[in-house]
C-alpha cells in the first residue's frame, strides 16, 4: 500500500506542471481539473508499482497521458483529427527575417517573440493536432528525452522524433499566422490606404 | 559541417540528443558562421517562449480537492 505522506511529499510538487500539461491537452479548465485530479487518484493507488528512484515526473506523465487518452478523450468522442498541413519548410526565423528585410526599419526576430502574447503561444500550441501537440508540449514545455517521450506515449523514438520535427514546425508556421493577424508581424511591403 | 548539414541537425543539438562528435562539430561551424549561430539562438529563444508562457498555475482548489481526496491535510497557508 502506498505511503500517503511520501507520496504526498513526492508527487505534490508536480501539481503546476501537470495542470498546465492538462490545459493543453483538454483546452479548458473543468476538463484540465477532472484530469488532474484523477491522475492523481490513480498514481496514488498505483504508487505501489512505483519503483522508488526511477522518475517520478515521468511516472507521472504517462498516467496523465493514459487517462486523458482512456477517458477524457474516449468520453468526447472527438472527430478523427487532421494531420498537419505541409509546413516541413516553415521555419519562423526565416519568414520573419525575410519580411524584415523588406521593411525599412528593421525588427528584430527576438523582439517579434517577446512580443507574442501568452494567449497566442497556448493558441498556436493548442491548434496542433493532439499526437504532435503532445510532443512539443512534452519536450519543449516540459524539458522530457525523446526516450522519456517514448515511454510517456508509447510510441517508438523515432515516432516522437518525427512527430517532434513536424509539431515545431507546425507550430512556428501557427504563431506566425497568429502573429501577423493581431498585427504582432510587420506586413511586407504594403500599401498605404486608400 | 556546411549550413544545410548544421540546420538539419538543429533539433538533435539543441535537445542534446546527438553524438559528442556532431555536437563537436555542428558548435565550430556555429562559431564560424555568425547567421547559422543567430538562427539557432532564435530556435533557443522561441522554445524559452513557448515553455514561459505555456505556464499555468493550479487553482487552490483543486490542489485542496486532490489533497482531500488522496486523505492528506493540506492547508493553503502552511505555518512557517
Amino acid at each position: 500500500m502506498a505511503d500517503q505522506a511520501t507520496f504526498a511529499d513526492l508527487a505534490m510538487p508536480y501539481m503546476d506542471a501537470l495542470y498546465s500539461a492538462a490545459m493543453r491537452m483538454t483546452r479548458n479548465p473543468a476538463d484540465a481539473e477532472d484530469l488532474v485530479q484523477e491522475t492523481y487518484l490513480r498514481a496514488y493507488r498505483g504508487f505501489g508499482g512505483f519503483k522508488a528512484g526511477t522518475n517520478l515526473k515521468a511516472w507521472l506523465y504517462r498516467i496523465l497521458t493514459n487517462t486523458y487518452i482512456n477517458i477524457y478523450r474516449a468520453k468526447k468522442r472527438r472527430p478523427q483529427e487532421s494531420e498537419l498541413d505541409d509546413s516541413e519548410d516553415f521555419v519562423l526565423y526565416r519568414r520573419i527575417g525575410g519580411l524584415e528585410a523588406a521593411e525599412a526599419e528593421r525588427t528584430p526576430e527576438s523582439e517579434v517573440l517577446d512580443a507574442m502574447p501568452e494567449d497566442v503561444v497556448k493558441e498556436a500550441l493548442e491548434s496542433l493536432p493532439e499526437q504532435f501537440r503532445m510532443a512539443v508540449l512534452l519536450a519543449d514545455v516540459e524539458g522530457f528525452s525523446y526516450k522519456e517521450i517514448a515511454e510517456i506515449t508509447d510510441v517508438p523514438v523515432g515516432t516522437v522524433m518525427s512527430r517532434l520535427h513536424r509539431g515545431r514546425r507546425q507550430l512556428q508556421k501557427r504563431l506566425f499566422d497568429f502573429a501577423k493577424e493581431r498585427g504582432l508581424v510587420p506586413e511586407p511591403a504594403a500599401p498605404p490606404a486608400a | 559541417m556546411d549550413c544545410d548539414k548544421a540546420f538539419h541537425r538543429m533539433y538533435y543539438y539543441l535537445d542534446g540528443e546527438i553524438t559528442v562528435w556532431r555536437r563537436w562539430k555542428i558548435t565550430r561551424h556555429l562559431n564560424r558562421c555568425p547567421p547559422c549561430a543567430q538562427g539557432f539562438d532564435f530556435e533557443v529563444e522561441l522554445r524559452q517562449v513557448v515553455a514561459t508562457r505555456c505556464r499555468e498555475e493550479v487553482p487552490p482548489d483543486l490542489r485542496r480537492k486532490i489533497a482531500e481526496s488522496i486523505g492528506i491535510e493540506w492547508h493553503e497557508h502552511p505555518e512557517p
